[in-house]
C-alpha cells in the first residue's frame, strides 16, 4: 500500500468542489435571487483557491483568486446574477478543471479571456478592491441592510468544530474588527473537569457588537463555518438602553474563571466574562429574531464519511464472495452431520455471512442522483448551442445501483440525451406549429422493477419516424426491401453501427456513432434497451439494468441433471405444473388466478437428458412487463449466489448471465430471465441481420 | 531428449529454455500427440465435475470450478474430427492461459493422458504440409518431430474461438 499523493487528494477534493460549483451555478441560473447558492459557490471557490495554493497548484490558485474576486461583487449584491454570468462562470469552472487535470493543455490566454468577459459583465477590474464599508443599494439583499444601534450575536458552534481546524478566537477577533464588542461566554454546557475533552468545544458566546454594520458583514465572518454552528443575530436599536455596561461581576459558571476585562484581547476571549449578559435571543422573542437554519441543501453532508479507493471495495467484495462460497460448503457438510454443535455454528456463520454480504453490497450501492446531476450541464449547453429551450426533469434520484453499473451508465446516457435533444425535440418553430409548449422537456427517471433498475430517457419531441428509419435501413442494406417487420424491430436498426437518419450532420450527433456503443455497453452490463415512441408525442428509451454485478439472492432449481439459479428478485411465485400440461412441448399457458401466464419448459430449452420428474414445478418470474412460468424438475431452495462472469469464450451464450459455485464445489449457471423470455425476439433480430 | 527438425515459434510464453530448447507439455488426445508451451500451462489437475452450458458451442460446452474461478472446459476432439470419449483413469485437465483477441483467457483442456514436460528445439518445428491431413490448417501452428513421432502444436486461439 502506498501513501496517498497529496496532489491526488487535492485533485479528488477539487473535482468534488467543482461538481458542487457547477450544480450551484446551474441552480443559480434558475433561482438568481438565492443568496445561499451564491454563498455556496463562493465558498467552493475559496476552498479551491486555498487548497490549490497549499498543494502547489499555483496557476489554479491565481486564476481562482481572480474569479473569486470578481464573484465577490455578486456575493455582495452589487451585481445581479444573469444567464450570461452563469455561462461565463461555467466556462471559468471548466478552465479551473483543465488547469488541475491537464495544466499543459490549458492555455493561459483562455483564462484571460474568461476573466475579461467576467470583468465586462461585472464591471470590475478583477483586482481585489477594498470592500466598501457603506454598500450600494443592493438589488438582492436581505431586508435589514444595516442597523444603527448594533447587534446582539449568539454564537454556538458544533462541538467538533475544533477538529476541523476552526479557531473560534480568530473569528471573534474578526468580529472585533467590525466594531467594539462585548463578548460573554456561555459556560452552561461546560462539563466537569474529568469529563472535559480538550478537542471538543463546549463554550458558546454572546456578543454585543456596537457598530453600524450590515447583517452580511457579520455573516461573512462566519461564512466558512456556517454549517457547523448556530448563529443568531438580533439587531439592537439605539433607543434600547445600553445593553452592556462596564464589566461587573463574573457570571456564575460550573467553575468561576477569573474575570478579565479586555474586549480587544483576542487571546483572553475564552476567559473573558462580562456581565450582565444581555437577554439571549431565546428569551427575547419580541425582537426580530433572525435565526437561520445552518442546514443548506447544497452542502449538507453525512455525519461522517471515509473516502476509500474503489479497488479496495472491489477487493472486499471478492473476499466476501469467497466467504459466502466457503460458507455454502460448510452448511452442506453440517447438513450431512449429526453433530448439533456443528449445525449450530454453521447456521450462525450463514447468518453472519449474509449480513456481511448485505453490508458490503450496501457500501457499493450509490444513488443514481449524482449521475443525473452531471447531465444538467450537458443539457444546459446543448440547449444553448442548438437554440432549443429545454427543461430537464429527473425522478427517482434515490434509486441505488452498484457503483460499477453507475459508472458505466454515464456514457450511454450522454448519447441518449444528446440524441433526444438533437433529434427528438423539435426546433421552437416546429413546436409552435404543432401547438406544443415552446420549451421542450427531457425526463430522466430511475426506478426499481423486480431484480432490475429501469432507467428511462424521455423527450416530448416529434417521435421516431418508422418509415424513414426503414427507408434508411433498406438503403444501407440492413434489411431486405419489403421484409415484414414490426415497428419495434425497425427501431432496433437505430442501434446498428453507423446508422443515422439525420439529413445534416451536426457537431453533436447525426454521424451515427454512439447508439451502437450504447447498445454494446448496456448489453455488457447484461441490460436491455427498449424504445417506445408516439408520433408527435415523443420517444422513451428504457434501459433495464441488473441491480448489481456481484452477489444476489437466488433460487436454486434442478432441470434434469443440471442445477440452475434464478435471481430471487425476479421470482413471483412457484406452483406445481397441472397434470394435464405434462406431456406438451414448446410454449404453453397456465391459468394463474384467472391470468394467462405462458410458460417455458426448461428441460427442452436446455436439452436435459433423463426422465422428467413426475411433479414438475413452475417458477413464475417477472420479465420486464411480462410474467412467464419456467418449468423445472425440482426447486432445491434459496442460494446466496456469488456471480462469476462467464468467460469471453461464452459470449455467445445469451441465456445465462453468469455462473456461481455451489456448496459441493461444482459450478451452476445463473439464468438470465429477461433474455430467456425474450429469446424468441433476439433470435428474430439475428435473422434480419443475416438477411442483410 | 531427442533433437527436432525445423523452425517456427511455439506457444505464447517466453521463448527459449536454458539450453536454447523450449519447455513444452506433451499430452495425448485420442490418437494424436500434442505439445503446448509450458509457459501457458498453469496447472494440470485430475478431472473434476463439470457443468454443461446449454447453447454453447460443442467444443466448449462445459464449465468447471478451478480454485474459485469458473472457467470453460474445452474438448478439442471435435475440432480434429475425433469421436467423443469418456474420461479414463489417465484423463487430466490442463488449465491454460490463452490469449483470445488480445485478452488472456483461462480455460481448461481435456487431455486423455499427459506424458511429460520436455524440451524441444524450436528449430525442429515445421509448418503443416498443405496436403496429407484432413485437419483445418488454421488449427495447427506447427508440427514437431520428437521421440520419433510427429507432435501437433495446436493454435488454441483459433481452435477455441
Amino acid at each position: 500500500m502506498t501513501a496517498l499523493d497529496p496532489a491526488d487528494v487535492f485533485r479528488a477534493e477539487a473535482a468534488e468542489l467543482l461538481a458542487c460549483l457547477e450544480t450551484t451555478l446551474l441552480d443559480l441560473g434558475d433561482r438568481p435571487e438565492d443568496r445561499a447558492l451564491i454563498d455556496t459557490a463562493f465558498r467552493a471557490l475559496h476552498t479551491i483557491k486555498g487548497s490549490g495554493a497549499m498543494f502547489g497548484f499555483e496557476q489554479v490558485a491565481a486564476f481562482t483568486h481572480d474569479f473569486e474576486t470578481a464573484f465577490d461583487r455578486v456575493r455582495r449584491g452589487e451585481v445581479a446574477v444573469g444567464h450570461d454570468l452563469v455561462n461565463v462562470s461555467l466556462s471559468a469552472k471548466d478552465y479551473i478543471r483543465g488547469l488541475i487535470e491537464e495544466p499543459e493543455a490549458s492555455a493561459p490566454i483562455i483564462g484571460e479571456a474568461i476573466l475579461a468577459e467576467l470583468e465586462q459583465l461585472l464591471g470590475t477590474t478583477g483586482r481585489p478592491a477594498a470592500a466598501p464599508l457603506a454598500p450600494h443599494p443592493e438589488p438582492v439583499a436581505d431586508p435589514v441592510p444595516m442597523v444603527e444601534g448594533g447587534w446582539q450575536i449568539g454564537i454556538a458552534f458544533a462541538p467538533d468544530v475544533l477538529r476541523n481546524g476552526t479557531n473560534p478566537l480568530a473569528l471573534l477577533d474578526e468580529l472585533r474588527d467590525l466594531g467594539a464588542c462585548t463578548i460573554v461566554p456561555r459556560l452552561d454546557a461546560l462539563p466537569e473537569l474529568p469529563g472535559l475533552d480538550p478537542e471538543s468545544l463546549a463554550i458558546g458566546w454572546d456578543v454585543t457588537l456596537r457598530a453600524a454594520v450590515t447583517r452580511e458583514a457579520i455573516e461573512d465572518v462566519f461564512l466558512f463555518v456556517r454549517d457547523e454552528m448556530t448563529l443568531t443575530l438580533v439587531p439592537v436599536s439605539p433607543a434600547q438602553p445600553d445593553a452592556a455596561p462596564e464589566p461587573g461581576e463574573a457570571a456564575p459558571g460550573p467553575f468561576a474563571p477569573p474575570t478579565v476585562t479586555a474586549p480587544a484581547a483576542g487571546l483572553a476571549a475564552i476567559a473573558s466574562v462580562e456581565a450582565p449578559p444581555v437577554a439571549p435571543p431565546a428569551i427575547a422573542p419580541a425582537a426580530p429574531t433572525a435565526e437561520r437554519s445552518p442546514a443548506r441543501r447544497a452542502e449538507e453532508r453525512p455525519a461522517s464519511s471515509v473516502r476509500v479507493e474503489a479497488e479496495r471495495l472491489d477487493e472486499l467484495m471478492d473476499r466476501v464472495g469467497e466467504l459466502v462460497i466457503a460458507q455454502a460448503r460448510l452448511s452442506q457438510l453440517a447438513g450431512l452431520s449429526a453433530d448439533p454443535g456443528l449445525k449450530g455454528i454453521a447456521e450462525e456463520i450463514e447468518r453472519l455471512s449474509a449480513r456481511l454480504r448485505d453490508t458490503t453490497m450496501s457500501i457499493r450501492m450509490v444513488a443514481i442522483g449524482a449521475l443525473f446531476g452531471r447531465f444538467r450541464r450537458l443539457i444546459h449547453d446543448l440547449s444553448r448551442d442548438l437554440g432549443k429551450p429545454v427543461e430537464f426533469v429527473t425522478g427517482g434520484e434515490d434509486t441505488e445501483l452498484d457503483k460499477t453499473v453507475i459508472e458505466r451508465l454515464a456514457d450511454p446516457l450522454v448519447h441518449l440525451i444528446r440524441n433526444a435533444i438533437d433529434h427528438g425535440i423539435e426546433a421552437p418553430g416546429r413546436r409552435a406549429a404543432a401547438a406544443k409548449a415552446a420549451t421542450g422537456r427531457i425526463t430522466l427517471t430511475a426506478e426499481h422493477v423486480g431484480a432490475q433498475v429501469l432507467v428511462s430517457v424521455r423527450d416530448d419531441g416529434a417521435g421516431l419516424d418508422a418509415a424513414r428509419i426503414r427507408a434508411k435501413a433498406e438503403e444501407k442494406g440492413l434489411c431486405a426491401p419489403g421484409a415484414v417487420l414490426t415497428d419495434q424491430q425497425v427501431y432496433q436498426f437505430l442501434f446498428a453501427p453507423g446508422f443515422s437518419t439525420a439529413q445534416e450532420i451536426s457537431a453533436l450527433s447525426g454521424r451515427g456513432v454512439g447508439m451502437d456503443v450504447v447498445k454494446k455497453t448496456i448489453e455488457s452490463l447484461r441490460g436491455t434497451i427498449d424504445i417506445a415512441t408516439e408520433p408527435g408525442g415523443g420517444t422513451t428509451v428504457a434501459l433495464r439494468l441488473p441491480l448489481t454485478l456481484a452477489i444476489i439472492e437466488g433460487l436454486l432449481i434442478r432441470v434434469g441433471e443440471g442445477r440452475y439459479v434464478i435471481p430471487l428478485a425476479a421470482v413471483e411465485e412457484c406452483v406445481e405444473l397441472p397434470a394435464g400440461e405434462r406431456g406438451g412441448r414448446g410454449r404453453d399457458f397456465l391459468n394463474i388466478r384467472g391470468a394467462l401466464v405462458p410458460f417455458l419448459r426448461l428441460r427442452s430449452l436446455f436439452g436435459a437428458a433423463g426422465e422428467p420428474e413426475l411433479h414438475q414445478k413452475v417458477i413464475i418470474v417477472a420479465a420486464g412487463e411480462a410474467r412467464v412460468g419456467l418449468v423445472a424438475d425440482q426447486i432445491i431452495g434459496n442460494h446466496q449466489t456469488v456471480i462469476k462472469s462467464l468467460s469471453k469464450l461464452h459470449a455467445d451464450v445469451a441465456t445465462f448471465s453468469g455462473a456461481t459455485i455451489l456448496g459441493d464445489g461444482t459450478a451452476a449457471l445463473i439464468i438470465d430471465v429477461g433474455r430467456l423470455v425474450s429469446g424468441g425476439g433476439a433470435e428474430g433480430a439475428r435473422a434480419y441481420q443475416e438477411v442483410a | 531428449m531427442s533433437g527436432g527438425v525445423t523452425s517456427g515459434s511455439l506457444g505464447t510464453g517466453p521463448q527459449a529454455g536454458s539450453r536454447g530448447g523450449q519447455q513444452v507439455v506433451m499430452f495425448r488426445i485420442g490418437t494424436e500427440s500434442f505439445a503446448l508451451d509450458a509457459g501457458m500451462v498453469r496447472e494440470i489437475i485430475d478431472p473434476i465435475p463439470a457443468t454443461r452450458v446449454a447453447g454453447a458451442r460443442p467444443h466448449i460446452d462445459r464449465i468447471v470450478n478451478v480454485r474459485g474461478n469458473v472457467i470453460p472446459l474445452a474438448d478439442i476432439r471435435e475440432r480434429f474430427g475425433m469421436p467423443a470419449a469418456a474420461d479414463s483413469p489417465d484423463t487430466r485437465f490442463l488449465v491454460l492461459e490463452v490469449a483470445v483477441g488480445g485478452d488472456p483467457v483461462v480455460v481448461a483442456l481435456v487431455a486423455d493422458k499427459v506424458f511429460a514436460v520436455t524440451e524441444i528445439d524450436p528449430a525442429s518445428c515445421q509448418a503443416v504440409p498443405p496436403v496429407g491431413t484432413t485437419w483445418r490448417p488454421e488449427y495447427i501452428r506447427s508440427i514437431v518431430k520428437a521421440r520419433d513421432e510427429f507432435i501437433i502444436v495446436p493454435e488454441l486461439e483459433q481452435i477455441l474461438n
